[in-house]
C-alpha cells in the first residue's frame, strides 16, 4: 500500500513538474511515468541498501534510460523527459537540513549534510551520463550490425 | 543556390540556436542541431560556438560570421521539441528553407506556455507530493499545497516586475517559508522543515543542475560552468530566503 501511494505521489509530482517546465502536452503523462519509475527504484533501493548515494545513482540511470527510450519512440530530445523525472531526486531535504544548521551556528552538522548533499547531486549527475554512454555504445554496435547486414 | 539563400540560411541556423539556447536546451543538442541544419543547405565548413549568453555561427567563406545573443533563458521544453522537430523537417526535405524560417519566425512569436493558474496549481500539487515522499505528516499537505503554490506565484510576479531571477528567487523563497511558519504558528500544520522543503521543490533549479553537467562531461566547459554558476545562485538565493525567516 505504501509502494502504491509512493508510486502514484512521484507520479503526480513528476507530471505537475512537467507542466511547470512547459513540456509538450501529449508528453506529461509520459513525465510522469519518468519520474515515478525513478523515484521507485530510488526509494526500493534506499530500504533494501540504506546509502542514499547509491540509490540516487540507481535512481538517475533509469531515468536517463526511461527518458532515453520514450525519446526514440517519440522523436523528441531527450531532455523533456529527464528534466521532470530527476527533480524527486534532488537531494532538497538534506540541503535543506545543511543550510539551517549554517543558520543555527551548528557549523560541524551542516557541513556533514552538505557533503551529503553534494555526494547525491554528484550521484545523479553520474548516473545520467553513465546511462547516456552506455545506450550510445549499444546503439552504435546496432548501427554497425545493421550496416553489415546491407553490404 | 544564391548568395541570398545563403544569408537566409545563416539566420535560419542562428534563430533556431537562439530559440533552443533561450528554452533551456542542453548546449551540444543547439551545436549539433544547428550543424546539422547548415549542412542540409550546403554550408559544410560550419562551425558553431555556443555558451549560455551568445551563439557565434562561422559558416565558412566567403560568408560572414555572425554572433547572436541570448538575453534571457527560461524552461520552455515545448519551445525545444518545436525547433527540434523544424530541424528534423528541414534535413529531410519535408520543409523548404523558407518554410522552415517562417515556422521558426512563428514559434518565436508563439506563446505556448500554460496557463498561469495551471503553473500555479501543478506546483501546489507537486509540493503536497514532495511533502509525502519525504515522509511528512498527511494533516501538513495543506500547508505544503498552499506554500507551493504562493512560491511559484511570488517568483512570477517579482521576475516579471523586477527582472532580476536571484532577487525573485529570493522572495519566492522567503514567502514560502512565511506562509508555513504562520500554518505552524497556527496549529494547522506541525513539521515546519517538512512544509518548507515541499514548497520550496518548485524552485530547485533541476534543469540547470542536470544541464551543467551534462554539458562538463560533454566538454563545453564554458557553458557548463557558467550554468553550474546559475544553478548555485539560484541555490543559495532560495537557501538564504528560508534561512532569513528560520533567523528570526
Amino acid at each position: 500500500m505504501d509502494w502504491l501511494l509512493q508510486a502514484i505521489f512521484s507520479f503526480l509530482a513528476a507530471a505537475g513538474f512537467g507542466i511547470i517546465f512547459n513540456a509538450p502536452r501529449k508528453m506529461l503523462f509520459y513525465c510522469g511515468f519518468v519520474g515515478m519509475a525513478g523515484w521507485m527504484i530510488y526509494s526500493v533501493f534506499n530500504v533494501f541498501s540504506g546509502d542514499p548515494v547509491q540509490a540516487s545513482f540507481l535512481g538517475a540511470f533509469v531515468v536517463a534510460l526511461v527518458a532515453h527510450i520514450f525519446a526514440k519512440r517519440f522523436r523528441t530530445p531527450m531532455i523533456i523527459f529527464s528534466v521532470a523525472g530527476i527533480i524527486p531526486l534532488v537531494p532538497g531535504g538534506t540541503a535543506y537540513n545543511a543550510m539551517r544548521h549554517f543558520v543555527e551556528n551548528d557549523n560541524l552538522t551542516a557541513i556533514s549534510f552538505a557533503t551529503r548533499a553534494f555526494m547525491v547531486s554528484g550521484a545523479i549527475a553520474m548516473g545520467l551520463v553513465f546511462a547516456e554512454v552506455i545506450i550510445q555504445l549499444i546503439f552504435k554496435s546496432r548501427m554497425k550490425k545493421r550496416s553489415a547486414h546491407k553490404l | 543556390m544564391s548568395v541570398v539563400d545563403k544569408e537566409m540560411a545563416i539566420d535560419c541556423c542562428l534563430l533556431a540556436g537562439r530559440l533552443m539556447m533561450e528554452a533551456g536546451a542542453e548546449t551540444y543538442r543547439v551545436e549539433d542541431t544547428m550543424e546539422r541544419m547548415a549542412r542540409t543547405q550546403e554550408l559544410s565548413a560550419v562551425e558553431s560556438f555556443v555558451t549560455p549568453t551568445g551563439i557565434i555561427l562561422s559558416p565558412g567563406s566567403p560568408y560572414h560570421t555572425k554572433l547572436i545573443r541570448i538575453r534571457s533563458r527560461s524552461t520552455d521544453l515545448e519551445k525545444v521539441a518545436l525547433v527540434n522537430g523544424v530541424s528534423r523537417k528541414l534535413s529531410t526535405n519535408e520543409y523548404t528553407l523558407e518554410e522552415a524560417y517562417g515556422r521558426l519566425l512563428e514559434i518565436e512569436r508563439a506563446n505556448v506556455m500554460f496557463p498561469l493558474w495551471l503553473q500555479i496549481l501543478a506546483a501546489s500539487i507537486a509540493s503536497a507530493c514532495f511533502l509525502v515522499l519525504y515522509e511528512g505528516i498527511w494533516s501538513d499537505m495543506p500547508a505544503a499545497f498552499i506554500a507551493g503554490g504562493v512560491g511559484l506565484i511570488f517568483v512570477t510576479i517579482v521576475h516579471e516586475l523586477t527582472k532580476v531571477k536571484f532577487f525573485a528567487e529570493f522572495i519566492a523563497a522567503l514567502s514560502v517559508a512565511l506562509v508555513a511558519y504562520i500554518f505552524v504558528h497556527l496549529n494547522f500544520g506541525t513539521d515546519l522543515d517538512k512544509i518548507i522543503i515541499g514548497g520550496v521543490m518548485p524552485l530547485v533549479p533541476g534543469l540547470l543542475i542536470t544541464n551543467a553537467v551534462r554539458d562538463l562531461m560533454a566538454g563545453h566547459f564554458m557553458s557548463g560552468l557558467s550554468k553550474g554558476a546559475e544553478a548555485f545562485l539560484t541555490a543559495f538565493a532560495i537557501g538564504a530566503g528560508v534561512a532569513l525567516v528560520l533567523s528570526f
